[in-house]
């Protein structure tokens, strides 16, 4: 195991780590730290406009509490889109991490042929940007250029609108599944192949079957590398951007709020109301906060030891 | 030794169906870049066609080749990005993995709580304070975030504290070598392997990165390859037309990435625990 070594002997290397370290956090304050300060302030101010809010000096900076926060509560539509935004969430973490190991398993299973070459084909999509993913399944969305229609048609099925109001949130899930499904599997398929093949001759010798292998060995050791995978699948899923936003050209049925980033991007550069950005950023940070603390904890167990 | 055991059928199968499953897109682009205009609407889906000279000559054409000046910036912010990422984050994850000091812990979990910070939280306010500098729509701009990557330097400090043994770092000090030697000769070398897996991912990131350009640059002539296929995309939605300059753009832009994936595959290591590394 990787853990680091306990007791490692305390030097006298002085400011060394934190010279070494200097590149990181300064970077981390500047792009980090000092970004997240300067939304709490600009959260909690407002621009005042007097006369006619013309010229210069007629726009002005307020102090305004938490009233752009009680707005940002009280709007219906910003809650719409996290409803919108759990429910495909949903959909898309239990689909992606669940083929994700049913394919690790597969793949660690000692009968399968061609395992190499699905390994390499499912891992694929990883390297397609999500912009240009949507790209490619949108136009295999269009009626107009789509063999999912010529198949739907030849078995009998005309008239599916892959874009449509009430199929679009499941066609954008199949792109993020088809996207995110070969990292969790190498993931997962890595962490098997960490695992001492002497428990399976042992469980094979007392007449074990290939499934209680699977279920009663593999998934419970691979128990640490399915938390962690989940947690970073519940952070980029619920910061879901570049897949509404790249299909909004070829459909009607998404609109301009859909998930919660959208918003704060409208309010921050098409509306240009900075106040109510920052503090919708900050709502949707502490949302996701929630299961990014979960996260810490497991990263300081997990792979340090107590040591952290 | 193992004995030779049957060909499972079934789930050979469902791994032949999940890897169908994820080529047929690139199957499909891949035919689709090679038809003509009129092919692409009429002719057979993944029947390859008589255009792609056509596709490709139109698409150089296309403002007078911005698609490759594209192309140009996208190696240019995922290339530098990446290198100097790796270069920050194994001296960042060294440090922590290799010296006791006060505030340690404390900077271990400030750095990493920067992966759960939602990107869209800080793209805006840095957008603002770069253009405070005057580096907004710039490469800075792209380039300068980049360089910070809370997962890589989780990674490096994973492969430092597995690949560096600190009875090595204990010889070299009573040999009298001092502590930037070290890092020269004991820790960087022995952490090789690991900071091109990091350098890989940070790559790839980069590469497919789409808010953070999007929201920095305004200049087509900067932008990457994502957000200028989606602009393409954008101009194209109401005309047909430029549909073959969105398709074969689309097929230019994972070939490298591609290329890098085949060739690198012993480096594509995700064992986020540290689990296979032996020490």
């Amino acid at each position: 195991m990787a853990r680091a070594r306990r007791g490692a002997r305390a030097s006298r290397a002085g400011a060394i780590p934190y010279l070494y370290l200097a590149p990181a956090i300064a970077l981390f304050c500047f792009f980090v730290a000092v970004p997240i300060g300067y939304t709490v302030y600009l959260s909690l101010r407002r621009a005042k406009f007097s006369g006619l809010g013309l010229g210069k000096g007629s726009r002005k900076e307020i102090f305004v509490g938490l009233d752009n926060y009680r707005a940002a509560i009280s709007d219906g539509e910003f809650w719409a889109s996290w409803v919108r935004v759990l429910g495909y969430a949903i959909g898309v973490l239990v689909l992606m991490l669940g083929l994700a190991l049913v394919f690790a398993l597969l793949l660690d299973s000692a009968t399968v042929r061609f395992g190499r070459f699905s390994r390499i084909a499912i891992f694929l999509p990883y390297a397609v940007p999500a912009v240009v993913a949507t790209l490619l399944w949108g136009f295999l969305y269009l009626p107009s250029l789509s063999p999912i229609h010529d198949l739907l048609e030849a078995v009998g099925i005309t008239g599916v609108d892959l874009l449509g109001p009430g199929t679009v949130v499941f066609s954008m899930a199949n792109i993020a599944i088809w996207g995110g499904t070969g990292f969790n599997m190498l993931v997962l398929y890595t962490q098997l192949r960490s695992i001492s093949r002497d428990y399976y001759e042992a469980a094979r010798i007392d007449g074990a079957s290939e499934w209680a292998i699977a279920l009663r060995i593999k998934v419970p050791m691979l128990v640490p590398a399915i938390v962690l995978t989940t947690v970073f699948s519940i952070i980029a899923t619920i910061q879901v951007f570049s897949e509404p936003v790249t299909l909004r050209p070829i459909t009607n049925a998404l609109s301009s709020t859909w998930s919660p980033l959208m918003k704060v991007y409208r309010d921050a550069f098409v509306t240009g109301d900075l106040y109510s950005a920052a503090a919708t950023s900050i709502v949707i940070a502490v949302i996701s906060l929630i299961p990014s603390l979960g996260f810490l904890r497991l990263v300081r167990r997990r792979a340090f030891g107590e040591d952290v | 030794m193992r004995k030779q055991r049957p060909i499972g059928w079934l789930p050979t199968s469902l791994l032949l169906l999940g890897a169908f499953y994820c080529l047929l897109p690139v199957i499909w682009v891949l035919t689709a870049a090679t038809k003509s205009r009129a092919e692409l609407f009429t002719s057979q889906a993944f029947t390859p066609g008589t255009g792609l000279f056509g596709n490709l000559s139109d698409l150089s054409a296309y403002r007078d080749g911005i698609f490759w000046n594209w192309m140009a910036n996208t190696a240019l912010y995922a290339g530098g990005g990446a290198l100097l990422a790796t270069v920050v984050s194994s001296v960042a994850g060294y440090a922590l993995a290799k010296y006791q000091f006060p505030g340690r812990g404390l900077i271990f979990t400030t750095l990493i709580g920067g992966i759960l910070v939602p990107s869209v939280v800080l793209a805006v306010p840095q957008y603002l304070l770069l253009a405070k500098l005057g580096l907004a729509d710039t490469y800075w701009a792209v380039l300068l975030p980049s360089i910070l990557s809370p997962y890589s330097i989780y990674l490096a400090r994973i492969y430092a504290s597995a690949a560096i043994p600190d009875a090595l770092l204990e010889a070299g000090r009573i040999d009298g070598a001092s502590e930037t030697r070290l890092l020269r000769v004991v820790a960087f070398p022995m952490m090789g392997p690991g900071m091109v897996t990091i350098f890989l991912f940070q790559f790839v990131a980069i590469w497919n990165n789409f808010l953070l350009p999007y929201i920095m640059l305004a200049d087509d002539g900067k932008f990457p390859l994502t957000v200028g296929l989606y602009t393409l995309l954008v101009t194209g939605a109401n005309q047909p037309a430029l549909y073959n300059l969105v398709i074969t753009g689309a097929l230019l832009s994972i070939i490298p990435l591609i290329a890098l994936f085949l060739t690198m595959q012993r480096y594509w290591r995700t064992d986020l625990s540290g689990g296979s590394v032996k020490s």
